[in-house]
């Protein structure tokens, strides 16, 4: 065969594998929605949305934990966005090229790679022994704080960067103050890019388990969390319970299946809005 | 407003920002000390040589408690190589298509399904593994209940592909583009110049992206604890049941009395996943870090 036409079929196969790994990928992810979703929408009714599980977890609905990871969501979003926006305009707008803003950084790449079990341990000494939080739906908010705060710092800095410095420099050129020019002509335009980031580590962390299994989830409720020290039920952790746990797992798998469409739907739901939310800004800033 | 008053109005804004800032130093330090505190009470009781090396986890037993982790050191282990087997060659593939082959139409339709799948939580990776790849390893192995390390890989493979290929993708993104031209123009096709002049030039940001995907697949619960199986003899194979140590720090913790042995060495295992996956993505850090300083 000739080099040439060697060389054109070496590339043409090549190329067939990575296009096959791309497939590969792709049909992964559909397979998982299909397969949640075929089996999940029958389950889902209005009664399966609005009440509690009866009988054992064998009937009824999810209500409680629906409601338990959107109120365990917004404490994290309470702890986590003001914390890390605050930690993005020091890094990006104060902070110099010194040693320590260099080991600030480091600990937030580092922070971010720390296990979310790892996370529910450190909850359960800080949140619910020392500060006698209790396992409550506080301490599982706040240990889901700290684990995206380097989520929230690192996408608030990215808005940050985009604001050209030419902004910052006219108001400091009119005699503003560092933190008026931030104020007046850096945040308006960087808020709505930290809050598409920020909800991006949002929903991870209502999707998130390990870190709410000892600080404040409960095998099951049949109320409501009356105050920010009671326990709650949350959506993944009774996904958890209904797939491996219960004592009719084989019986209750169609509500497994239900609750991981309703997961699904909340998380992805949230991703999907913070993706079409930075798109349209993206076309916006044109 | 007096100047001497704005100026310390600054001076608390600027205080303020710093505390926020500095934060990030502070819980991680929290995080290690924490572990150490806690972890230090269980090797009153405790060798380390017996925690280290051996293979026996029995805490409960009547007779003699015995804390050895190796069994679980050697499982988190291999469930991780398996997952990094399985998603490295995909990954890497994934990435350079992206770069490389997809028409930008193409890849505007393709990164957000990269992003989608990072979005899965991993409870319901899980649960697929029990109710999708479970019965289908154990069909085609003709294994019990398909609940083992294989399952556990592919599943962690899964979730350690939008890790891998985001990174390596922006990794062969950064290459300059001089380098592909010049090959080009020396008459090398497009794999040519992918195989012998963008994978290398591009190959510490690859490497940081196969070590936090590796992070990622240690330090993962959720999905190893619903599809592995649990049990707590030392790993024989792919299709044999294990368990990790992320899974025993969550099965055991709920069960175990305050203030006991069991409790600070479960304490101890959540500091050694720490240690591991500290060091994996300082390693990482490094890595791409001294990339980057050469590119400028």
């Amino acid at each position: 065969m000739k080099p040439a036409a060697r060389k054109k079929i070496v590339q043409v196969i090549g190329f067939l594998a990575l296009r096959t790994a791309m497939v590969l990928v792709v049909a992964v992810l559909l397979l998982f929605l299909y397969d949640i979703g075929s089996k999940g929408h029958g389950a889902i009714t209005w009664e399966f949305l609005s009440k509690a599980p009866r009988k054992g977890m064998t009937a009824g609905g999810i209500f409680p934990a629906i409601f338990g990871t959107f109120l365990v969501t917004v404490i994290t979003a309470l702890l986590s966005v003001p914390l890390g926006m605050s930690a993005a305009i020091y890094l990006n707008e104060y902070a110099r090229q010194t040693r320590l803003t260099r080991l600030i950084r480091l600990s937030i790449r580092n922070l971010s790679g720390v296990p979310s079990i790892v996370y529910g341990l450190f909850g359960v000494i800080l949140f619910v022994n020392v500060m006698r939080f209790g396992t409550s739906v506080l301490s599982a908010g706040l240990t889901l704080g700290l684990m995206t705060l380097p989520w929230t710092i690192t996408a608030s800095e990215e808005a940050l960067k985009t604001v050209p410095n030419s902004y910052r420099e006219g108001a400091l050129a009119l005699g503003a103050t560092k933190w008026q020019s931030i104020r007046t002509n850096v945040l308006p335009y960087a808020v709505p890019g930290m809050l598409t980031g920020t909800v991006l580590g949002l929903a991870r962390a209502a999707g998130e388990t390990a870190p709410i299994l000892f600080t404040g989830a409960a095998f099951f409720l049949p109320f409501l969390p009356r105050s920010l020290s009671d326990q709650f039920m949350a959506l993944p952790y009774h996904l958890y319970i209904m797939a491996t746990q219960h004592h009719a797992i084989l019986q209750v798998r169609p509500l497994a299946y239900g609750t991981a469409l309703v997961l699904i739907v909340f998380v992805l739901g949230m991703n999907m809005t913070a993706v079409i939310l930075r798109y349209r800004l993206r076309r916006k800033q044109r | 407003m007096t100047k001497r008053r704005r100026d310390v109005q600054e001076a608390a804004i600027r205080a303020f920002f710093f505390t926020c800032g500095i934060l990030a130093v502070l819980v991680l330090l929290g995080i290690f000390l924490t572990l150490v505190a806690t972890s230090f009470p269980a090797f009153r009781q405790i060798k380390l040589s017996e925690f280290f090396l051996s293979t026996q986890w029995d805490p409960t037993s009547p007779e003699k408690a015995e804390y050895g982790l190796l069994s679980m050191i050697a499982s988190t282990l291999m469930v991780t190589a398996g997952a990094l087997i399985l998603a490295v060659p995909i990954g890497i593939g994934v990435a350079a298509y992206l770069s490389d082959v997809a028409h930008w139409r193409v890849r505007e339709v393709l990164k957000p399904v990269i992003e989608i799948l990072a979005g899965i939580p991993s409870v319901v990776v899980g649960f697929l593994g029990i109710v999708l790849f479970g019965p289908a390893i154990a069909k085609v192995f003709h294994v019990g209940n398909g609940l083992n390390a294989l399952n556990g890989s592919i599943l962690l493979a899964v979730m350690a592909l939008p890790t891998i290929i985001s990174i390596s993708e922006d990794s062969l993104n950064a290459v300059p583009r001089a380098y592909s031209e010049a090959s080009l123009a020396l008459g090398a096709s497009r794999w040519q110049t992918l195989v012998r002049v963008k994978l290398p030039a591009g190959l510490s940001g690859i490497i940081a992206a196969v070590m936090l995907g590796m992070g990622r697949a240690i330090g993962e619960t959720m999905t190893v604890l619903m599809a592995t199986g649990n049990a707590r003899s030392f790993p024989h194979g792919f299709l044999t049941a294990v368990r990790t140590m992320t899974a025993n720090v969550a099965i055991e913790l709920g069960e175990v009395p305050y203030d006991t042995t069991h409790y600070y060495a479960l304490f101890a295992i959540g500091l050694v996943l720490f240690v591991m996956t500290f060091a994996v993505n300082l390693v990482a850090d490094v890595v791409l870090h001294k990339y980057q300083e050469r590119e400028q």
